[in-house]
């Protein structure tokens, strides 16, 4: 009798409940994600607690925090983590300045705006690598267009070495990358600018706020939700930045380009140091994580409108 | 309530059957990926790497290997270029742990040292043939040695001559080539008076190996380059190494200098020369082939090589740039790739394929069908080889490097004074040479 009830039961469920096809459909995707990224992460945590030499090879002794301590310790390292943050500190102030200024524009009813929003986005389209190369050669100390300009329009005397001064070379890299970047962020703001509700701007318009009133009281405020997504995406992305300054200026000159992936990149394949280089890996992931903790905290106070 | 057991349990699932292939496959990591030189049907493929700039051009090199593929139909190589710069870190890359695609790699001076310690190349003493080891000068030997046994098979022997304008110089009344670095300073002095360029002088110090080769070569005649004593204590902050910064701090500092060099590869120096910017430079072999190249210079013709001036005490000083082709530890065909360096190092390739490089055996200087093709380079090369300084040759050389790059960078720039920089690298010696 029990055996009956049991079978009745048994055929009486769905052949494939809704989670297992869920499941099923998800595991693809979920493996190549751990392939891809939680094999190699285990194995780059795994390699930073040794001490492993490639000059040296099957010596690897355990130093547990040991190499994180010896970089923690090192004027090598803070001084390009102090680089990376100037950079991104710099980088995304102006991104941010300029693509709010050219979303206000692009904002507005002009005639030509479909092209206006066409030139825009041209910059972003460019490969990381093609943009570099071509700042490379604007701000070439010999044949650059960038001296060309200064020089016959009266501004310079005579040609700047700008990429071999370790005064301006990591302006010029912040100069390249906030070219690219500019128009992504206002793109992103433009939409941004697009949800609020014109209503709200034709009444405070109607009460005498000018335009100065207006963008500080309507727009800034509604507009905050995106500017600190904006800020999040760009703080993490530039804290990382690695190929510009590589192809530009190679970490130079004099180490004063040298960011903390440059530095990190260089301990590893140059010096030959994989376990220093794994834990430079991880305090690299470590501080952009604090940031994105630090920016999930505000963006969850400001609410979503 | 069964319908939220279900879906724990699928997830439970999916998450088990994650961390058990997530276990296997850890557990068989490690270089798994097997070298891609095959053999099929009797034919051997190699996979070798080369550099792009400087020394024998793209063009020849495959010139030398097709003739050899054409001796050898049993052999196919397959040529890849890099930059220099990019050269020693692609090939760190590629064979770390003793797996790799390539079956020979270019190797440089200082490199047979971290090299061989990595076991990234082998040991060929034994495998070269008599003959190659007597014919070949022996200065060329030393790109290839380490722990007194060889590395690799030397194949480019170079070193930085002086080039110079004759025309420019002949204007500001200078008639004979300058022998001493004083008298390059006194030259570039009358050039800039004259007002033929602003900056006469230029070089390749940017931040990479170039600066060292200038820097050493520079020390070779002003004191001494023996970087490290034996015992691991540095000596290039006292001696020819402070010397050599300070003269090129004060060649900037009188506005001889073209302070866009701090940016300057080898390549960029042509260039420079070549529109006519400079007067004088040091370069490679290859420089005065592209110099006096119609197509690619504005001064064809007017280029003139001489031996790279020296000081009252040592006539000459050479930075030894040579670099070999070393056999790889990963490599399934050891037999098939000496005799492809070997043949790529052979006199008779050297000698067709000589207009960039010279080649390195000692038979081909006293042959004056060899040398009619440049009888100044030629003369030059005879004083300078057997001048030659060596960087040094120790497993810690590419951290050292880099310490030094940074080093003489700040000090050219001038935020820290030629000692300063240099004691600083001195000081963090013990650390870079664990």
């Amino acid at each position: 009798m029990a055996v009956l009830a049991r079978a009745r039961s048994a055929r009486s469920q769905r052949p494939w409940p809704e989670t297992w096809v869920a499941a099923a459909f998800v595991a693809p995707a979920a493996l190549v994600i751990l392939l891809i990224v939680v094999v190699p992460l285990g194995r780059a945590l795994w390699m930073s607690l040794f001490d492993i030499q490639l000059t040296r090879p099957g010596v690897e002794p355990f130093v547990g925090l040991g190499n994180y301590i010896d970089q923690l310790t090192s004027g090598e390292f803070w001084g390009s983590t102090g680089r990376a943050l100037w950079f991104t500190g710099v980088s995304t102030a102006l991104e941010l300045a300029l693509g709010l200024g050219l979303a206000l524009l692009m904002d507005q009813p002009l005639r030509m705006r479909w092209l206006l929003r066409s030139i825009v986005i041209l910059p972003w389209a460019l490969p990381t690598i093609v943009n570099a190369l071509m700042w490379r050669w604007i701000d070439n100390a010999e044949y650059g267009a960038l001296n060309a300009v200064l020089t016959q329009t009266g501004v310079l005397h005579r040609y700047q070495p700008w990429l071999s001064d370790s005064d301006l070379a990591m302006w010029m890299v912040i100069g390249a990358d906030v070219w690219k970047i500019t128009p992504l962020v206002a793109i992103l703001l433009l939409a941004g600018l697009q949800t609020i509700d014109r209503e709200v701007v034709e009444v405070a318009r109607v009460d005498g706020a000018g335009p100065l009133a207006l963008f500080r009281h309507i727009i800034l405020p509604l507009l905050t939700p995106v500017i600190l997504i904006v800020l999040v995406l760009r703080t993490m992305e530039a804290f990382k930045v690695f190929d510009i300054i590589w192809i530009m200026t190679h970490g130079g000159p004099a180490n004063s380009t040298q960011t903390i992936a440059i530095y990190a990149y260089q301990t590893a394949y140059q010096g030959f140091d994989f376990g220093r280089g794994a834990a430079l890996g991880y305090l690299i992931a470590l501080v952009i994580m604090v940031l994105a903790a630090v920016y999930l905290r505000l963006l969850g106070r400001t609410g979503r409108t | 309530m069964r319908h939220t057991q279900g879906r724990t349990s699928a997830v439970r699932s999916v998450a088990a059957l994650m961390a058990g292939l997530v276990v296997v496959l850890a557990a068989c990591g490690g270089p798994g990926s097997s070298s891609s030189s095959g053999t099929s049907g009797g034919t051997v493929t190699l996979n070798t790497i080369f550099m792009k700039q400087a020394a024998y051009s793209e063009d020849d090199v495959k010139a030398m290997t097709d003739a050899f593929m054409a001796e050898n139909p049993n052999i196919k190589v397959n040529l890849e270029f890099v930059a220099y710069e990019a050269l020693h870190d692609k090939i760190v890359t590629d064979q770390a742990g003793g797996a790799g695609q390539y079956d020979t790699v270019l190797v440089d001076t200082p490199w047979p040292a971290e090299f061989a310690d990595a076991k990234i190349i082998q040991d060929i003493t034994d495998k070269i043939p008599a003959d190659f080891k007597s014919g070949v000068f022996d200065t060329a030997w030393t790109s290839a040695g380490y722990k007194g046994k060889y590395w690799g098979v030397p194949w480019i022997n170079d070193t930085k001559f002086f080039f110079y304008n004759k025309k420019m110089l002949a204007d500001a009344g200078i008639t004979s080539v300058p022998k001493t670095w004083d008298e390059v300073i006194t030259a570039a002095k009358a050039i800039k008076q004259k007002g033929t360029v602003e900056f006469p002088l230029v070089w390749s110090w940017t931040q990479a190996e170039a600066v060292i080769c200038d820097w050493a070569e520079l020390a070779g005649s002003m004191g001494g380059a023996d970087f490290v004593d034996d015992s691991g204590n540095a000596t290039f902050n006292t001696g020819g190494g402070l010397a050599a910064l300070e003269f090129m701090k004060k060649s900037i500092d009188d506005g001889l200098t073209n302070p866009a060099s701090l940016g300057f590869i080898e390549d960029d120096v042509n260039k420079t020369v070549g529109a006519g910017q400079a007067a004088m430079a040091l370069n490679w072999t290859y420089g005065l082939s592209v110099l006096n190249d119609p197509a690619k210079s504005t001064v064809a013709g007017q280029i003139a090589v001489a031996a790279a001036p020296g000081t009252a005490d040592t006539a000459t000083a050479g930075v030894n740039g040579g670099m070999s082709i070393a056999l790889t530890t990963s490599t399934k065909h050891p037999d098939e790739a000496l005799k492809f360096a070997l043949w790529m190092a052979s006199q008779k390739m050297q000698e067709k394929y000589d207009a960039n490089t010279l080649p390195e055996w000692k038979a081909s200087f006293e042959d004056p069908a060899v040398t009619k093709a440049a009888p100044e380079l030629f003369a030059a090369a005879k004083e300078q080889f057997a001048a030659l300084v060596t960087r040094p040759v120790v497993p810690y050389y590419t951290k050292l490097s880099s310490a030094l790059q940074v080093a003489i960078q700040e000090a050219l720039k001038g935020t820290k004074t030629p000692k300063e920089a240099l004691d600083e690298v001195a000081a963090k010696l013990p650390d870079l040479q664990k």
